[in-house]
């Protein structure tokens, strides 16, 4: 399948070409088309004159990046110490077995990809998930059950 | 919300004169004749249902046709109580409710309409308008009605603390920099740029005693000193809000709800170093404190507060947001700068510091969030009152999030020196439902755990140092006895191990073993000589790695095996996990003297692993146990042991 990259073009011009806007350039372009096709980090490094290997070594640095493509939610379980001793075991075996995925990994019909991250910064809610960036705290398993079956019907959306 | 974006240029300040007025008249339009209601809406509010509390009040104001302000701000370090909605009256105390819904907000402003100020629902009334020393309206003596309503500043939470950096957040709105401007925002910086030489500002934030909030502690008035003595133009001016160590979430809150607070600060450091412009960096994970804090730069720049120009002087100064993507090691200094020229975040060795070359190879200056937010109060309250709050090496107050197994959750701001029982016990209430205190964690990856034997150590830089933890950005997570400091250290290792930028062998390969240890230990497969083997390792990864992720990385296993060495060999000599959480070494049985019966286990467990009926004290199929321990947390009866 070909890419539009028109909308690459577009992001590099809002940084008026600069590659020291790269990290950023990077994550506009992962909002665009939901993870970094290869064939976008080519058009990057030739705009930005840059070699393609800086493109990619930053695009694997980092932890959000995604060279492979994802799910249309994006499930963070937040792994915070708080979090990690309020429950966040049992709320990622939760969410896997309601899905059928594990760590890293996408659900068949394209709808959820879960992640395991650092912090999310609301530990006193610990513990807590976010889906789409927004965040839920104090879970527990029903409460998962619940809130992926609000987006897996895409009531809000 | 309002956005200044497009606003003509009829906003711009062009004087510090001019800027006194705007001042007052945005005194009067905050303390208008107007009803003001809001809605504390940071991250931790919003998942606490906060948008639906806004939605609600906004819907209710409107069908009503009363004429009242509705405005959102930041949270006010309560997290436990969200949602959160406070009432400015004229003429009245400002009341903080708590527990708050859409439906609660609708009655609340049916209420207040009709008089009635609901005193039953009310989490507390502030006496004075904001909790540090300044205040435009006082009420300590009139409660006017709320006599019912206990003092905010005297509820158990509030009593010890003292806001400097958190001064603002969950008081005024974020989005309106005439709030900020209100409570005595930008007048340090009209002072400033007024009648204060760049050298005094440096003079004066040395006397203060100002050490940096991101954890090492260091002199800020030493690095802007050495950053104006550097030779090199530009200089840059960067804020790190690559706020990592998980559990610590200070730095978010101040920068959703308090952003001008650290323009404000950055913008007297550039003035006071020589810089003409800066840079914040903000974690990924932060997309509300980004959002505000581009908020906050336009309308500083529409206000002739940022940019050319500043206040009509000669003096021009502009800030942009560089946001992270994802990567721990971003926090430190040179990492920090090599994502900010866009390349992979790895540390250099400081050889040559930063002061001198730093980002683009250029003169610079990196302070984080905290810092940057504590020096607008010190310019205005003098360094003589900053440097009598604190002990005799920490001064002022430090921001500690305590989260975990403590009853009040939150953001708490105390002078340096207090001890960790007064806030884990006296503010945030001690550990919940009868548990026993175990130890708390402080500085994150890079600190330690500290045992109930050291509760009334004072909290300052050296002292945790002294105890093997660090102050590190002010995460202070509670542990009870159903949390195994093991299991914990093993955590801190395997996240530091995902860390690593892989640069140095110390670090990259020297973490990965002591995983391997830990893990073994955790699993039950460990032996006696895998304690000294661990300890080598971890002397070894702290002498040779260059940057302070590695050099830290040992903390939390050498305090734990320090400070609870018992457990390690519980779990090594008797294979057996004391806290009941590490699987390979754990299963749960139920006590049937002490089983009610109630069958809450039976509902949790998400494996249906128990077993049970009405009467008959239940049972768990050991089998089918996953070992989660999901069914001894929600019991009340304390009926299901460790094996």
């Amino acid at each position: 399948m070909k890419l539009d990259l028109k909308s690459v073009d577009q992001i590099i011009g809002k940084y008026d070409g600069e590659d020291s806007w790269l990290v950023m350039i990077l994550q506009d372009v992962q909002d665009k088309y939901n993870y970094l096709p290869e064939c976008a980090l080519g058009r990057v490094a030739e705009s930005l004159k840059i070699p393609l290997s800086r493109v990619h070594s930053v695009a694997t640095f980092y932890s959000s990046f995604s060279l492979a493509e994802r799910g249309r939610h994006l499930i963070r379980v937040c792994d915070g110490t708080a979090c990690h001793l309020r429950g966040f075991t049992h709320i990622k075996e939760e969410i896997s077995r309601h899905l059928g995925i594990s760590e890293g990994q996408t659900t068949k019909d394209k709808v959820f990809t879960l992640d395991v991250v650092a912090c999310l910064g609301a530990c006193a809610l610990a513990p807590v998930m976010a889906v789409d960036g927004r965040c839920y705290g104090n879970m527990n398993a029903e409460k998962v059950r619940v809130v992926l079956d609000l987006y897996r019907r895409e009531k809000r959306h | 919300m309002i956005s200044t974006a497009g606003k003509k240029d009829t906003e711009r300040i062009k004087s510090v004169q001019e800027f006194q007025g705007k001042q007052a008249y945005s005194r009067s339009k905050f303390y208008s004749d107007k009803v003001r209601v809001s809605v504390g809406a940071g991250t931790c509010g919003l998942a606490n249902g906060a948008a639906d509390v806004l939605a609600g009040l906004r819907d209710e104001v409107g069908t009503s046709g009363l004429d009242f302000l509705v405005r959102q701000t930041g949270c006010i370090g309560y997290c436990q109580v969200e949602p959160v909605v406070d009432v400015l009256a004229p003429g009245l105390p400002r009341v903080f409710y708590h527990y708050m819904s859409a439906g609660k907000a609708r009655q609340l402003v049916r209420a207040i309409a009709e008089g009635d100020f609901h005193p039953d629902w009310a989490l507390g009334r502030l006496s004075r308008d904001q909790l540090l020393v300044r205040s435009e309206r006082d009420f300590s003596s009139k409660p006017n009605g709320l006599s019912t309503v206990p003092k905010l500043e005297e509820l158990p939470f509030y009593k010890a603390q003292l806001k400097i950096a958190l001064r603002n957040c969950g008081f005024i709105d974020p989005h309106d920099i005439e709030e900020y401007i209100a409570t005595g925002g930008y007048s340090a910086l009209a002072q400033v740029l007024a009648s204060i030489d760049p050298e005094d500002i440096i003079d004066l934030v040395e006397k203060s005693g100002l050490r940096g909030r991101g954890g090492g502690g260091f002199l800020t008035a030493r690095k802007w000193r050495a950053c104006r003595q550097a030779h090199g133009y530009p200089k840059y001016v960067l804020c790190n809000g690559d706020e990592g160590d998980p559990g610590a979430f200070m730095d978010r809150s101040i920068m959703e709800g308090n952003p001008h607070a650290i323009l404000e600060g950055m913008t007297i450091g550039a003035y006071a170093i020589g810089s003409d412009s800066g840079y914040v960096y903000v974690r990924l994970e932060y997309p509300l404190a980004v959002e505000n804090l581009q908020i906050a730069i336009e309308q500083a720049r529409a206000y002739g507060l940022l940019g050319p120009n500043i206040l009509g002087t000669d003096f021009s100064f502009d800030v942009e947001i560089s946001r992270g993507a994802g990567a721990f090691v971003c926090g430190e200094s040179t990492a920090l700068m090599a994502s900010i020229e866009g390349y992979s975040g790895e540390p250099r060795a400081k050889h040559i510091h930063t002061s001198e070359k730093g980002l683009f190879g250029q003169p610079t200056n990196l302070n984080n969030v905290e810092t940057w937010a504590n020096v607008p109060v010190i310019v205005n309250e003098g360094a003589q009152w900053f440097a009598r709050i604190g002990g005799e090496h920490s001064k002022g107050t430090k921001v500690f999030s305590v989260v975990g197994k403590v009853k009040n959750t939150g953001l708490v701001e105390v002078p340096m020196g207090v001890t960790l029982r007064d806030i884990i016990y006296d503010i945030c209430g001690g550990v919940p439902d009868g548990r026993a205190f175990k130890g708390v964690q402080t500085g994150g990856p890079s600190g330690g755990c500290l045992p109930e034997s050291l509760l009334d150590l004072p909290v300052d830089f050296e002292r945790l140092v002294e105890a093997g933890s660090m102050m590190g950005s002010g995460g202070m997570i509670v542990m009870d006895d159903h949390s195994c400091v093991v299991e914990l250290a093993r955590y801190f290792t395997e996240f530091l191990t995902r860390e690593s930028c892989g640069k140095c062998t110390a670090c990259r390969e020297g973490i990965v073993r002591m995983l391997e240890i830990l893990e073994q230990i955790t699993c039950g497969k460990a032996v006696r000589e895998d304690m000294d083997l661990l300890d080598e390792l971890c002397c070894y990864v702290k002498d040779n790695s260059i940057c302070g992720l590695g050099k830290s990385a040992a903390n939390p296993t050498l305090s734990t095996v320090k400070y609870y060495r018992d457990e390690y060999l519980a779990h090594i000599e008797q294979r057996r996990c004391p806290a009941g959480v590490c699987r390979e070494l754990t299963k749960f049985v139920v006590i049937p003297d002490r089983c009610k019966a109630c069958g809450r286990c039976v509902k949790t467990c998400p494996v249906k692993a128990v077993r049970g009926r009405e009467k008959v004290a239940h049972t768990i199929d050991q089998d089918k146990c996953v070992r989660c321990g999901a069914c001894r947390e929600v019991c009340p009866f304390d009926s299901i042991a460790v094996a």
